[in-house]
């Protein structure tokens, strides 16, 4: 009985230590912001391997999402002869939602879990220590740069990924299906707005790029420095992010649409 | 991985994301059809407005002519004051002509569907429309048909 | 600073290190128990002692990437400690230090790993830079792997990288955790003439933190003996072979048995055995 309780009590400061540490690391990497105007090049190498390589994998989910939408919202939308607002129906759902959402997961998974394992590794190998004894700051060299080129690419990746879905959406409604392809795009455009729905989206994906960059970075640069440390950090990134990113779609939604 | 294809994919990948949003802002959204402020505003009353919303398509015979500008109740008429922004080049309709609160399809959204009557005058900005019929409320439809028919039962 | 508390050397006023009566725990475990330390200028000071003595964390200590629980770390006469970060930053380019895995930026090559310090912190045009790499890399005998990405080294090469690194920014101190661990005889004979060499060539300090006794008592000039947190013995390596200390005789003869145990504290072996299956 004691023994789970010193358990609970034990988990509950390691929890707090842990948030204590990764808004500790915040607070650094928003410091060290500024000092990167100085070296864009830094940023921009990153941005290479945070936001092109996962460009791809952008590109196609969003084709598919869009095509998969476009024939669930015919076959649902012509049940009641509304097939027209199949462009609405797709991009609202994207724009919105499934935009910022998906391209945050799908982040997580191509470009978080492997910003946790190279920085997870870095330390492994000693080679943040190694800076800090050559007096280069990791964090002003290695994370922040990582971390600003995370919530730069994030509204790049959704937009391109709506993009790409809208189109998905509309080879499969109006080649295939049949919609009438003045009514797809009229009936998108009477309904999307520009700022209920595009600039949320944004917005919703510039937040999800801040949380998702930082629990990369932090799990990474958290990571207990051993091959098991670093996988279990890798893991954590991906769970955590997908739970962050879900959680604050939530909030975000309510605060944004709710009314 | 030398600089140069770091510099390359780089740019297209910025390019392509401004490319993507852009594509969002015209293509998609309310921006290409927005008038953004041209145009002229005339004003309705009505006794009710039903789903109306703010940006709400203005038609006639079906064609958008403008959008609902801002929806306000008046305190001394009772009824509510529709703010109409008619684009610019739709600047002869005539004085007497009517506004409707129509609905698009059984579920669809409400719009205001404007009638041009025979007046030798035009509208011009400011003006308010004098004949309007406020949008069908569901309820009163179905009492008014339940009346009718009771009504049409005791005639026989 | 309580310069009573060093009793016993005599060159204390210019020694580049002091460290007077050092005590650091990690978790709950006290690593150092009040530690009296000096390294001396020009000269190769190795500080030995068993896996787990914290050999590593004194000089994390030094370096100032780790701070003490009490007790003063004075570098070049600074307390490393109290310092600011920039003013720590500045020591720290004073310093060199040569990590036992390397710690060589894995994803640049060995000619621009040597350069990173250089380019880091000076504004060198490139034609200079590039000689001075090049010296560097000569000086540890891998001018010719200058191309070569730290994956593709043995392990004995990426230290020699490492070292040409620690030297790259012309350092005061060179710091070596564990140079010789791991290496085969040849990379070990390297790496021991390396040090030497280094030392009194470019009138570096070095401390060498090893428990490789017989390739450290070569080149040292002075032998710290550290165990369970104290300084168990020091001097120059001849005079610490005829140490009268049980200890000291046992690590450096390497004997399996003798004051420290060969066996784990545990229970009687034959109590153990006849509880058998039992679970306790």
């Amino acid at each position: 009985m004691l023994d789970a309780l010193q358990h609970l009590g034990r988990a509950t400061l390691d929890f707090f230590e842990r948030l204590g540490r990764g808004h500790l690391l915040l607070l650094q990497m928003l410091a060290k912001l500024p000092g990167l105007l100085l070296r864009p090049g830094l940023v921009l190498v990153q941005l290479y391997s945070v936001g092109v390589l996962t460009l791809v994998i952008i590109l196609v989910s969003g084709m598919f999402v869009g095509m998969v939408l476009g024939l669930q919202g015919y076959n649902t939308l012509v049940d009641f002869g509304a097939e027209d607002s199949l462009g609405v129906v797709v991009a609202l759902s994207l724009v919105r939602e499934l935009g910022p959402v998906v391209s945050a997961l799908l982040f997580a998974g191509r470009a978080g879990s492997a910003l946790t394992a190279e920085i997870g590794l870095m330390k492994a190998t000693e080679q943040l220590s190694g800076m800090e004894m050559m007096a280069v700051d990791p964090v002003q060299r290695v994370i922040a740069p990582r971390f600003l080129a995370a919530f730069l690419s994030m509204p790049l990746l959704a937009a391109i990924f709506s993009a790409v879905g809208i189109y998905g959406g509309y080879l499969v409604g109006v080649p295939l299906l049949g919609v009438d392809d003045g009514a797809f795009w009229g009936q998108m455009q009477g309904a999307v707005d520009l700022h209920d729905d595009i600039y949320n989206g944004v917005i919703k994906s510039i937040v999800f790029g801040f949380v998702a960059g930082w629990i990369a970075l932090f799990e990474g640069y958290d990571a207990t420095p051993t091959a098991a440390g670093v996988s279990r950090a890798t893991t954590r990134t991906v769970v955590h992010t997908a739970l962050a990113v879900l959680g604050l779609d939530f909030v975000l939604t309510a605060l944004m649409f709710g009314d | 991985m030398n600089n140069r294809t770091v510099e390359i994919g780089v740019g297209l990948f910025v390019a392509l994301g401004i490319a993507a949003l852009f594509m969002l802002a015209m293509q998609a959204s309310n921006l290409s059809t927005m008038s953004g402020g041209d145009g002229y505003i005339i004003t309705a009353g009505f006794e009710n407005v039903g789903g109306l919303k703010e940006r709400s398509a203005v038609t006639v015979s079906g064609v958008r002519v403008g959008r609902v500008e801002s929806i306000d109740y008046d305190h001394t008429s009772f009824e509510a004051v529709v703010s109409l922004r008619i684009d610019a080049q739709h600047d002869s309709f005539p004085v007497d002509t009517s506004a409707s609160i129509y609905t698009s399809g059984l579920l669809g959204e409400q719009y205001v569907a404007l009638e041009p009557g025979g007046a030798l005058e035009n509208l011009v900005a400011g003006d308010r429309l004098q004949l309007t019929q406020s949008a069908l409320v569901m309820e009163q439809v179905i009492g008014q048909f339940l009346y009718s028919t009771a009504a049409g039962k005791s005639e026989q | 600073m309580p310069k009573t508390k060093s009793t016993e050397n005599n060159q204390i006023q210019d020694a580049v290190v002091q460290i007077r009566d050092l005590h650091f725990s990690h978790g709950e475990r006290l690593v150092f128990d009040g530690i009296d330390l000096d390294i001396v200028p020009g000269k190769v000071t190795a500080i030995m002692g068993p896996s787990g003595t914290g050999k590593t964390t004194l000089l994390k200590l030094i370096g100032g990437q780790l701070r003490p629980a009490s007790g003063s770390v004075r570098v070049h006469g600074e307390e490393v400690p109290a310092l600011r970060r920039s003013a720590l930053y500045q020591l720290r380019k004073r310093m060199g230090m040569m990590f036992q895995s390397g710690a060589l930026l894995t994803d640049i090559n060995v000619f621009e790993n040597v350069a990173y310090p250089i380019r880091e912190h000076t504004r060198l045009p490139e034609a200079l830079l590039r000689d001075l790499v090049l010296m560097k890399l000569q000086a540890v005998g891998l001018r010719g792997a200058a191309d070569l990405m730290p994956a593709e080294l043995s392990g004995g090469m990426a230290r020699r990288v490492a070292l040409a690194r620690a030297i790259a920014l012309d350092p005061m101190m060179v710091l070596y955790d564990e140079p010789f661990t791991g290496q085969d005889p040849i990379s070990m004979g390297i790496l021991v003439k390396l040090i030497r060499e280094l030392n009194d060539a470019l009138g570096l300090t070095s401390v060498v933190v090893s428990h490789d006794v017989h390739e450290t008592a070569a080149i040292a000039d002075y032998v710290y003996l550290l165990s369970e947190g104290k300084v168990v013995d020091h001097g120059h390596p001849d005079a610490l072979w005829d140490s009268s200390s049980a200890w000291s005789r046992q690590f450096l003869e390497g004997r399996p048995d003798g004051p420290a145990a060969f066996h784990y504290p545990a229970a009687d072996f034959r109590d153990d055995l006849l509880r058998g299956g039992r679970a306790n």
